[in-house]
């Protein structure tokens, strides 16, 4: 009898046909979109990126960091030091954000990976106000208070003159098309990646680590390249969302870009409230967040304040999201990356 | 001799650190929960003394006495109720209920509340001070240290010396043991939140008659007694004392040299421990 573990259920997954969907249309879509419409969909495309890369650590690498706005801070500071400073290109200036992340991502991880469990989190999260308390010192590019970037590198941004041209809009609108652009680029890389990733060998090592350190390691699996490996991977992928969500605000200050709200406990309500550990469950859950902003943002605080209990309920009463609710009724899949054993003269599906 | 006397401000800055901390290390100690949402709940047990004060007129260390058991019933109930059903092996669901928590009680308390600063007054108490030879300390910070040293004896006598102690430490030890001996992990659990939450009541007693508070302060709150507990050692209370003194003496010498470094000093400090001593100087628990 042979047995193979296997994984491929469709030749071609559905979710990778609509992803593909997805990019043709988002290339079309300025030519009839608002710019509000382009704005809202820029912001959904971010969080996304980000949801699913704290999905990648926490879900799928069992690393829970409440220290990821450390890498949206670090990016998008990195992105206007390069403008600012040496008069990069915005644009191009975005890498240095992701270079940024990853060489903070290095000090972090060697202080993280020194605590257990749930100790981990905060120890992310005081690194990250290290690097708040320390970008608050310098002067150059605002100190405390915080900065903009000169309206001389926004207005030659390469490729906006000719979105502009293209779609017949304005400088303004033609920057948010282009970010659009980026971060819809950025979406799709991200989610079909992280999906190669937990298809092939690696994928299997972190979940082998997540589920058991020890055992993992007994098998053959070195768990600590594994976790730094995907550790720097998605610190520096966040950094790089964070300098592209500061090309488009344009304005920068320590405590914005470093918020612990924003860039984690928003995504860390996505994931949850989308269902952790599934590659659909932050697209889920990004779609519900952004209808409960749009609904409720003027709520303020008791919106906020719904938020986490709506956090709190899920993982109480479906600890795997809405995702895991539907899947489980329906059991459709978009991204398989589940391994079933398939032994020969028995097929399962 | 300022560096003394700036030695000495740390020392009694701790103390309050070490009380942010009590709780956080007891609950640590026995089920291997961190709350996300400590340092929010200490800000809650802040405004109920001040409202406590404001509707009655009595002296805030009553009306702590009267939050105390309040507290106590909020921290078992939720452990009771909440917590207990997703502690586990798998660590994500209790943090994340804690951190969804936090947002939910800071906003809760924004509303409530409002964002302005508030403060416990204690009258004289507030300006007072006692000179010890060459250096002056406020009778305020010198009677939250010495609260401080006698929460931990507290907890120390409650854990080692007490039937109920013994039942934690079993716990702590080996949860199905336990169970098999006849302990209900579960009720010991809300036990040991219950009486962190009355360390919470402590704490939020000085830090309202001390300095200005609001709903937005509690994260920062948490992540001093984080440190204060990582740089004392997992399960160890006294440890948690001194991680308090270390952080408070850092922040202080830091704020000296610089008002901008002190949140930072104290950070870097911690950080240094832990390359040091990545489990703390005086560890006690196993993990």
């Amino acid at each position: 009898m042979q047995i193979s573990p296997h994984s491929r259920r469709y030749r071609m997954p559905l979710g990778s046909l609509a992803l593909l969907g997805l990019f043709v249309i988002g290339l079309i879509l300025p030519a009839f979109a608002s710019r509000s419409v382009i704005q809202d969909l820029f912001f959904i495309l971010t969080m996304l990126t980000l949801a699913q890369l704290w999905n990648l650590i926490a879900g799928f690498g069992g690393m829970v960091s409440v220290g990821q706005q450390a890498f949206v801070g670090i990016g998008a500071y990195a992105m206007f030091a390069g403008v600012i400073l040496w008069g990069w290109d915005p644009v191009p200036a975005i890498l240095l954000g992701g270079l940024a992340a990853f060489v903070l991502a290095i000090p972090m991880a060697f202080f993280a990976f020194r605590l257990q469990g749930a100790y981990f989190a905060i120890g992310t999260w005081v690194i990250a106000e290290v690097a708040r308390l320390l970008l608050a010192q310098w002067k150059t590019l605002g100190g405390g208070t915080g900065t903009s970037l000169p309206r001389e590198a926004t207005a030659d941004i390469v490729g906006v003159q000719s979105i502009a041209d293209l779609f017949g809009l304005r400088d303004a609108a033609a920057r948010d098309v282009l970010a659009f652009w980026l971060a819809l680029a950025l979406a799709l890389g991200t989610i079909a990646a992280i999906h190669a990733l937990l298809r092939s060998r690696t994928g299997l090592a972190l979940a082998a680590v997540r589920d058991n350190d020890n055992a993992a390691r007994s098998v053959g699996v070195d768990a600590r390249r594994v976790k730094w490996a995907v550790f720097l991977t998605a610190a520096t992928m966040t950094g790089i969302v964070g300098a592209l969500i500061y090309v488009q605000t344009a304005r920068i200050s320590p405590d914005a870009a470093f918020s612990v709200t924003n860039w984690t406990a928003y995504v860390i309500f996505i994931v949850v409230i989308g269902g952790i550990g599934r590659l659909e469950g932050p697209i889920v859950g990004v779609m519900v967040f952004w209808g409960l902003q749009t609904a409720f943002a003027d709520y303020g605080s008791w919106y906020l304040l719904a938020l986490g209990l709506i956090a709190i309920v899920v993982m109480l009463f479906a600890p795997r999201g809405l995702w895991g609710v539907i899947s489980h009724h329906s059991g459709l899949t978009l991204f398989p990356v589940q391994r079933r054993l398939l032994i020969e003269g028995h097929p399962h599906d | 001799m300022i560096w003394l006397d700036t030695i000495v401000q740390g020392l009694l800055l701790g103390g309050l650190y070490a009380l942010f901390a009590a709780g956080l290390s007891l609950v640590f100690g026995i089920m291997r929960l961190v709350n996300l949402a400590h340092g929010d709940l200490i800000i809650v047990a802040a405004f109920t003394i001040l409202t406590i004060t404001e509707m009655s007129g009595l002296n805030p260390f009553l009306a702590a006495l009267i939050a105390a058991p309040f507290m106590f019933a909020a921290g078992w109930a939720l452990q009771r109720f909440v917590l207990n059903r997703v502690l586990g092996t798998d660590i994500l669901p209790p943090l994340l209920v804690t951190f969804g928590l936090s947002v939910a009680l800071q906003n809760g308390m924004l509303e409530v509340f409002s964002a302005d600063s508030q403060r416990i007054r204690i009258g004289a108490l507030e300006s007072a001070s006692i000179s010890l030879g060459s250096v002056t300390v406020g009778t305020l910070p010198l009677l939250t240290f010495g609260s401080a040293v006698l929460v931990i004896f507290g907890l120390n006598q409650i854990f080692y010396k007490t039937a109920l102690g013994r039942a934690f430490r079993a716990t702590s030890d080996d949860v199905v043991m336990a169970s098999l001996v006849g302990i209900n992990p579960k009720s010991m659990f809300a036990i040991a939140s219950g009486i962190a939450m009355v360390t919470v009541t402590i704490a939020a007693l000085y830090l309202g008659m001390r300095s200005n508070f609001d709903p937005s302060i509690g994260p920062a709150r948490l992540i001093y007694a984080f440190e204060a507990v990582i740089i004392g050692g997992v399960g160890s209370l006294w440890g948690t004392l001194v991680g308090g003194a270390i952080i408070g003496v850092a922040q202080t010498m830091g704020a000296q040299i610089n008002p901008e470094w002190q949140i930072l000093a104290g950070h870097l400090a911690f950080l240094a421990v832990l390359i040091v001593r990545p489990r703390g100087l005086f560890p006690r628990a196993v993990d």
